[in-house]
């Protein structure tokens, strides 16, 4: 049986068993490996995807239950063409090893798009379900608020 | 495909003769009898560090990225000789070769203590270095990257300027003296310019003349913050790790071994797995099995599936017989007794402690994995490493091939904090891979797996004794019992143990920069087939807790200062070190008063070459305590990149704490008990400290940056919240002995 997903705007038609989490589909069926496996069980926040918008753990949501449009890491900038957080990302510099950012910036995405200037209690309390191994949380705050500058600024 | 892969099939194909677009330099200086892997046919004459090509410059840095940053120094200081653009010079890692063994990290293993060093020692380290040509120490750890690769990448670098400068004199007709090198081009006093590109064929042949390498008042990358190179890619989903590698007709795995670490497998039942969707094979692959499947996931499930049963544990069950095999390694005689300065007799107030911490878990975010095509009589394997070398090696073994017959390719890692120096992933890649010809196969781990098999900071118990008197340390005698992990790791990575007295049990205690006159340490090896390794910051991640808790008690037994207590005795044994302890008393305002309810504590270890001081800031909140600031002076000598030597040091603060107030990794009936991050936690933004870090430039001697940042994390922490609630603590973690705000 297929299930179809539109992912970063582009249609797909998924061959797998239909309890088979998101983030498997994302990574091994279709290859778009941006998406990062780091425990299973949601305690880690690295899988954070958009389903119409929400921030969700795509290891807890069966393809099956999949409600709307995903959008990736991939789908949200590029190196030449970032969105606003990466840019602050890249400003910050944020990453050291990089596995846990994709989704460190999937869920400060849907943050800004729920409070476009969060406090540090808004972050902290957006974030704390995104671990982060290297340590980088004093960056990952800077660059939010900064990138929140931004889009405030841009939206004037 | 990485550009390494390029590079060397290229020059595989091409060889020495007519090498079209592609050129790996030399270091005159550093020429030994190492092949050189970018370019073999090329024989002895070549080293590997710097490829220039149609493209541009890419910098062969021969160290893995693992989150550190080392790879973007290395290529600054080859580009700081080589005038190219920062924008333009890319990084790769080097394939497996002893060409790029580790001098750095042979120097660590000279005994005494790093701040005391003579120049001789010191030399003596290098020369043992050295050696590590033959054992192809490639290895990514130690924090050695820098203290390694600072002479070597510039004198990379500054030969390969002056062979194209060379070059483009032959070219043109014209005395090399006018030529000057700028923006990636040769250029002649009257304006003409030659790329490096179009010049790299005629400079390869040349044999560059030896040239001291820039004075660092001519610096213009070093020493500021650059952007790193893998940056882009990390912030766009697009950085390949291990765990993304993906190959036409891949299938997925995923294994399952004795949970009782090292047991044997009795017998299993493939039944329930193969009954489930998506699931293809099980694979016995001896001591475990392994589930083939159509993705990951199915892989997992069903190696969850399958009904195994599971011989008993080479080691102790439980906790408590654990650590009370640990207790008895203190009747049995010292292993070490790395420092005995002065009488033992003192007289004066007696403090004694004992100390306790748990074993520990590394936890990178990215599960084990490793990914493998096996065609017969060759093995090709894609693996997220910090020792290249010891993978080929493993999975070779693993395949049942000889070393030549493997192909490693090392790939950017999730995280490695000590856990891929082990090669146990690589080796199992490779047995899942010997039994599905032709088939390339990616060997994932599910967190749970990854959590139960590590390779764990071993757990320590201290018992310690010290003497004060008119306010000054008389006697500090500190007896540490925990498995050595040299015999281990040694027997793993190199087939032999390391003969002599176990450094890990006992650094960052011995080697302290503390002028006491009755100093003691020694260490007490409680050996264990409980599989225990590298672990970020190896014995300085025990003893900056124990000896630094222990310093703090003596102080106030002498009813002095913690913070004024140990610059006293420290300031006579190294103004380097008394230097970061007064940054950070500026910095924390530690002087000051403080508004009621906030604790502060101080801790200092000397670790890697760096001494690295920390204070912590916590706060009563309505009853509950949160971990509120933290302050880190650091001193390394020379800061290559400030903004990443940050990072380093916030980052190990960090870890440290992680640990502190999470860490535990606990067995029960030979198992595990932790599985996932719900019971093996590390700190959350909401729950981490705001960080300021001081970089000082003292030191005389370059030191490392990756781990010196975690050894004073956890003293500093508890000897803050003595300083709250006056409850000393003596265990980790400290969660459950005091409520956090996380």
């Amino acid at each position: 049986m297929t299930t179809t997903l539109t992912i970063n705007g582009a249609e797909h038609v998924i061959d797998a068993p239909e309890d088979t989490p998101l983030l498997w589909v994302l990574r091994d069926e279709l290859g778009q490996t941006g998406t990062k496996f780091g425990c299973g069980v949601a305690a880690c926040g690295a899988c954070t995807v958009h389903v119409d918008g929400e921030a969700v753990r795509s290891c807890q949501v069966a393809l099956a239950d999949v409600w709307g449009q995903v959008t990736t890491i991939e789908g949200l900038g590029t190196p030449d063409a970032p969105h606003a957080l990466q840019a602050a990302w890249l400003r910050h510099q944020v990453a050291q090893c990089g596995y846990c950012q994709s989704g460190q910036i999937m869920q400060a995405a849907a943050l800004l798009a729920e409070i476009p200037a969060p406090s540090d209690a808004d972050i902290d309390q957006a974030m704390a379900g995104n671990l982060c191994r290297c340590g980088t949380y004093g960056r990952i705050r800077a660059a939010i608020h900064d990138a929140a500058a931004e889009l405030q600024e841009a939206a004037l | 495909m990485s550009r390494i892969g390029k590079i060397t099939r290229r020059s595989f194909l091409v060889g020495a003769v007519a090498i079209t677009g592609g050129v790996a330099f030399g270091v005159y200086k550093v020429r030994q009898p190492v092949p050189n892997p970018l370019n073999p046919e090329a024989g002895a004459a070549m080293n590997a560090f710097l490829v220039i090509d149609q493209e541009g410059v890419t910098v062969v840095s021969g160290r893995a990225d693992m989150g550190q940053g080392a790879q973007g120094t290395l290529a600054a200081l080859a580009a700081e000789e080589l005038d190219v653009p920062w924008e333009r010079v890319r990084v790769a890692h080097g394939p497996a070769s002893a060409a790029y063994y580790n001098r750095a990290l042979a120097e660590s293993v000279v005994g005494g203590a790093d701040y005391a060093l003579s120049s001789w020692q010191r030399s003596l380290g290098a020369a043992l270095g050295e050696v590590g040509k033959l054992f192809g120490t490639q290895i990514t750890g130690g924090s050695t990257s820098m203290r390694d690769g600072f002479d070597k990448l510039r004198l990379a670098g500054a030969s390969a300027r002056e062979a194209l400068k060379l070059a483009a004199a032959a070219r043109w007709q014209v005395s090399v003296e006018g030529l000057t090198t700028e923006g990636g081009f040769v250029v002649t006093p009257d304006g003409t310019r030659l790329s490096y590109a179009e010049l790299a064929e005629e400079a390869a042949r040349i044999e560059a003349p030896q040239v001291e390498p820039r004075p660092q008042s001519e610096w213009r990358l070093l020493g500021t913050a650059l952007p790193r190179p893998d940056m882009p890619a990390k912030v766009t989903g697009r950085a390949p790790y291990g765990i993304d590698m993906r190959l036409p007709g891949m299938k997925f795995a995923s294994v399952r071994m004795s949970p009782r670490l090292g047991g044997e497998m009795l017998s299993f039942d493939p039944a329930p797995a193969l009954a489930m969707a998506g699931v293809e094979q099980v694979l016995d692959i001896g001591g475990g099995i392994a589930v083939v499947a159509r993705n990951s996931w199915a892989a997992m499930q069903g190696a969850q599936a399958v009904d195994i049963d599971w011989g008993p544990a080479p080691y102790p069950a439980s906790s408590d017989a654990i650590f009370a095999r640990i207790a008895e390694a203190f009747d049995e005689s010292a292993n070490s007794e790395m420092r005995s300065d002065g009488p033992e007799a003192q007289s004066g107030t007696e403090v004694s402690a004992e100390y306790r911490l748990p074993y520990l878990a590394h936890a990178p975010m990215e599960p084990m994995n490793a990914t493998a095509l096996f065609t017969g009589d060759a093995l090709e394997i894609w693996t997220p490493n910090q020792a290249p070398l010891v993978q080929r090696m493993a999975a070779a073994r693993g395949a049942g091939l000889d070393q030549a017959a493997v192909t490693v390719h090392t790939t950017v890692m999730g995280g490695g904090f000590g856990r891929r120096g082990e090669s146990d992933y690589s080796e199992l890649a490779a047995r899942v891979a010997r039994q599905m010809p032709d088939v390339p196969v990616q060997v994932i781990w599910s967190r749970e797996e990854d959590m139960t098999h590590d390779f764990y900071r071993p757990a320590v118990i201290a018992r310690m004794r010290g003497v004060v008197a008119d306010g000054q340390a008389k006697l500090f005698d500190a007896r540490i019992a925990g498995q050595g992990i040299s015999g281990q790791v040694g027997q793993r990575m190199f087939g032999m143990a390391p003969p002599g007295p176990d450094r890990t049990l006992v650094e960052g205690a011995f080697d302290q920069p503390y002028a006491i006159p009755s100093y003691r340490v020694r260490g007490y090896n409680a050996v264990m087939d409980l599989p225990v390794g590298f672990w970020r910051s190896v014995g300085a991640s025990h003893n900056g807790f124990v000896h630094e808790s222990f310093i703090d008690e003596m102080a106030i037994a002498a009813g002095r200062d913690p913070l004024e207590f140990r610059l006293e005795h420290v300031r006579p044994e190294s103004t380097v070190a008394a230097g970061v302890l007064e940054a950070v008393r500026e910095m924390s305002g530690w002087d000051r008063e403080r508004a009621a309810g906030t604790g502060l504590g101080v801790a200092m270890t000397w670790s890697f070459g760096t001494p690295v001081a920390q204070v912590v800031e916590v706060r009563d909140e309505g009853g509950r305590i949160r971990i509120a600031r933290g302050w880190i002076a650091c001193d390394t000598g020379i800061v290559l990149d400030p903004g990443i030597l940050q990072a380093q040091m916030e980052g190990g603060m960090i870890f440290g704490l992680s640990a502190a107030v999470h860490g535990k990794i606990t067995f029960a009936d030979g198992m595990v008990e932790q599985q996932n991050f719900p019971d093996y936690d590390a700190l959350r933004m909401s729950g981490a400290p705001v960080l300021e870090t001081r970089m000082l430039s003292n030191n005389p001697h370059l030191g490392g940056g990756g781990e010196p940042g975690t050894p004073p994390a956890a003293a500093a922490l508890a000897n803050a919240l003595y300083d709250l609630t006056g409850v000393r603590a003596r265990e980790l973690p400290l969660e459950g002995q005091f409520d956090f705000i996380l």
